[in-house]
């Protein structure tokens, strides 16, 4: 019989798993521009709610920004794993003999290409249109893109743990808003600096860390998380 | 060769599995046709590393699989109650990234096997979700012929199969058989596997 050792490593094997859920993704546009279109929204009901004073909507643009972008995240997770566990993929992941860890990891940086990429771009706009200078645009963006990379990681940890449950998606945001704070706290702060025009390096060197830190932790939690929820 | 010893296990608060052994070599086949709810399934899952024994020992070639767990892996395919089918993709399409997490993928074989599954005639450019049950099991089939694996772990494979289906099935298992593979079937109306050592297993109390 034939070697039935693995014949490509496991780099080949996430790119392989990046370019079936990008496929899927362009397959199916719904699924990623939903979270985005949320974020659009709930940062323009911002200026209609409260008064178009821009000195006001300035004052409140960093905390809208990120509480959407929180919120938008979190929508996008629920989708991350949920119906390649249903389906029974995740557990073809578990049996290839490829480090799991590594294969979700896949999923978890595609996720972010098609959710937290397109929110970073689309941030400094809504900054903008909430009355924040064009000049705090890089500012802005550097605070959301960094923001974004640990929202998708930490995120990944809660969509794991919440993917046998029938209604995860209530339970997935409990679970994961208290742990985003850190990332909140950092976001906000580093835009509402952009915004008035001063250095917002510390706080985006903290968010860098923070990016970092997940980067190294999350994947393996949610390994551990997707496993205990094929048990 | 694959060998459980004394497995038992637990689901909640029911003692599922009560000491179940056997041996399967190379080219031998076992069917599980205990009743329903007394832990095929389970025990499937247990071997594929899903669920932890809470006692007892898988072996595959003489090691404990506890410890070799990815190399153990690298010999398994496991076709569950879902057959991890995407809807959005075409049957190739879902073949050859299935199979790519393992194997270098080989269009023309791929081809072969979805011709041998009897689904030759379908259009090439159709999404899986347009498929019938049984349709989607012959997908899984063809992906199960092609993935080299030394073991199989088959949970209900004639379910949705029409006749010509489960002839696809037993001509895959005795194909699979013949390369020296060897296969640990759950199911419920036994399999004609002519030529093949392939045992029924009644009820986890009888023995093996």
């Amino acid at each position: 019989m034939s070697s039935p050792a693995l014949e490509i490593g496991a780099l080949a094997a996430a790119r392989n798993v990046v370019a079936r859920d990008l496929l899927l993704a362009f397959r199916r546009p719904g699924d990623w521009l939903q979270p985005l279109a949320f974020f659009v929204i709930v940062t323009m009901l911002f200026p209609l709610a409260l008064n178009s004073e821009p000195s006001v909507l300035r004052t409140i643009a960093p905390g809208a920004l990120w509480v959407a972008l929180l919120l938008a995240s979190v929508l996008a997770l629920d989708f991350l794993y949920r119906e390649d566990g249903h389906d029974g993929t995740l557990e073809q992941f578990a049996l290839s003999g490829q480090p799991f860890a590594v294969l979700l990891l896949a999923k978890t940086a595609t996720h972010w290409l098609l959710t937290g990429l397109p929110l970073a771009i689309v941030g400094p706009l809504a900054a903008v249109s909430l009355g924040a200078p064009g000049g705090s645009m890089p500012g802005v963006l550097g605070s959301v893109l960094l923001g974004s990379v640990s929202l998708s990681l930490l995120g990944s940890i809660g969509a794991g743990l919440t993917l046998g449950l029938r209604r995860g998606g209530a339970l997935l945001s409990l679970l994961l808003l208290p742990l985003l704070i850190p990332t909140l706290i950092f976001g906000a702060r580093a835009t509402q600096l952009a915004i008035l025009g001063d250095s917002a390096a510390q706080p985006l060197y903290l968010l860098g860390a923070l990016a970092i830190l997940s980067l190294t932790l999350a994947p393996l939690a949610a390994a551990t998380a997707v496993r205990i929820s094929l048990e | 060769m694959l060998e459980v010893k004394q497995l038992h296990l637990w689901r909640g608060d029911r003692h599922l599995l009560k000491g179940v052994g056997f041996a399967l070599h190379s080219g031998q086949a076992l069917q599980l046709l205990w009743p329903n709810g007394t832990g095929k399934t389970s025990l499937l899952r247990c071997i594929a590393g899903f669920l932890y024994a809470e006692e007892g020992q898988v072996l595959w070639d003489g090691s404990p699989v506890a410890r070799t767990r990815d190399a153990f892996n690298c010999q398994l395919a496991y076709l569950g109650h879902e057959p991890a089918l995407k809807g959005d993709l075409t049957a190739i399409e879902n073949l050859r990234y299935s199979l790519g997490l393992r194997h270098k993928v080989n269009e023309a074989q791929m081809q072969a096997a979805l011709q041998t599954a009897g689904l030759a005639h379908l259009d090439p450019q159709q999404p899986v979700r347009s498929f019938s049950a049984g349709q989607r099991k012959r997908v899984a089939l063809a992906r199960l012929s092609l993935w080299r694996a030394r073991l199989w772990l088959l949970d209900e494979p004639a379910a949705n199969l029409d006749a010509a289906g489960q002839a696809v099935l037993g001509a895959t298992l005795v194909q699979h058989f013949a390369n020296g593979g060897s296969a640990l079937i759950a199911t419920h109306q036994p399999l004609e596997l002519p030529g093949i050592d392939a045992r029924r297993w009644l009820s986890p109390e009888a023995a093996s």
